[in-house]
């Protein structure tokens, strides 16, 4: 599989986020330059990494989203290109427009950079096939920005067609207040397109892909990006 | 000609900020302070001299960029 991963000016995930896909699917991402005005021919996956693209100035993902390269990506979405925004990237998709909503503050007003745990909500997605239906599992969070908020209406929309992937819950799998550590509307933690094919989410899953540091829980969304390529 | 883009959290959007702040005003003795919400002011010198277009002009960098209508309204004031 070919994909591509774009370095805007403050990105520091990047390196993390090619090891991971190198690791699972074989091939070696391409490392894109926001700049840049379209994407390498053949791209399958574009990755939003995280980081804190121009120093966070304005709002999260704000400047980033008005980058050369968010022109293309808009335009690969709307094929039906697959996009993936970690962290910062999932702000930049907001911003962008390519998801909706907004990433506030988080409640607490810390930076949280923590484990956290992850309930899969469903497992038909590009991003999620290779996880058990209804798995939880471990990750990690780095943001001072991740209170995902949207109104009621749009919430109910995304609740309605099946759109949160993704929801921050205890060890146990349980939905509670505590373990929405940034606040999140409905412990919101990752969303998905109407065609499932764009997804954004603010935990790391790259952190966890190597059994020497910090275990293999988040491999199994890699081994479902290889595996959506594999067959595609 | 100046514009000054006041951007605001929207009611009913968390202002955690303004929380803080009305926290620590309470905390340094001051009565009286109800619900404080933070935002921000951003100056633009424009060189368009007729009123109405520059108002319509920092209205529409606004909508795209300086605000996020999703969480914040803005308003324009041309000077």
């Amino acid at each position: 599989m070919k994909a591509g991963i774009i370095l805007f000016p403050g990105t520091n995930r990047e390196r993390d986020m090619a090891l991971a896909l190198h690791r699972v699917t074989g091939s070696k991402p391409a490392i894109i330059w926001h700049g840049e005005s379209a994407l390498p021919a053949g791209t399958d996956l574009v990755v939003l990494p995280g980081g804190f693209s121009y120093g966070d100035y304005l709002r999260c993902g704000a400047m980033a989203a008005q980058s050369p390269i968010m022109r293309a990506i808009a335009q690969f979405a709307a094929r039906g290109g697959h996009v993936l925004g970690v962290c910062n990237g999932f702000q930049i998709l907001i911003e962008a427009g390519l998801l909706p909503g907004a990433l506030l503050k988080n409640a607490s007003l810390r930076f949280l950079s923590m484990d956290c745990h992850l309930k899969v909500e469903r497992t038909d997605t590009p991003y999620t096939s290779h996880f058990q239906p209804g798995a939880v599992f471990r990750s990690t969070m780095a943001h001072g920005d991740g209170n995902y908020f949207a109104d009621d209406a749009t919430l109910d929309q995304l609740e309605g067609e099946g759109r949160v992937v993704l929801r921050y819950c205890t060890p146990g799998g349980e939905v509670a207040p505590d373990a929405n550590r940034n606040g999140s509307s409905r412990s919101i933690a990752g969303i998905v397109s109407p065609n499932r094919r764009v997804l954004g989410l603010m935990p790391h899953p790259e952190n966890q892909v190597d059994p020497l540091i910090d275990g293999t829980d988040g491999l199994p969304m890699f081994q479902s990006i290889a595996a959506t390529f594999a067959t595609a | 000609m100046k514009a000054y883009v006041t951007v605001m959290p929207k009611n009913g959007v968390l202002d955690p900020q303004g929380k803080a702040i009305g926290h620590a005003l309470a905390g340094l003795g001051f009565a009286g302070v109800g619900e404080v919400r933070a935002g921000k002011v951003i100056e633009l010198e424009l060189s368009e001299t007729d009123p109405a277009r520059a108002q319509a002009a920092a209205e529409d960098m606004a909508r795209k960029l300086l605000a996020n209508t999703v969480i914040e309204s803005f308003r324009v004031e041309v000077r």
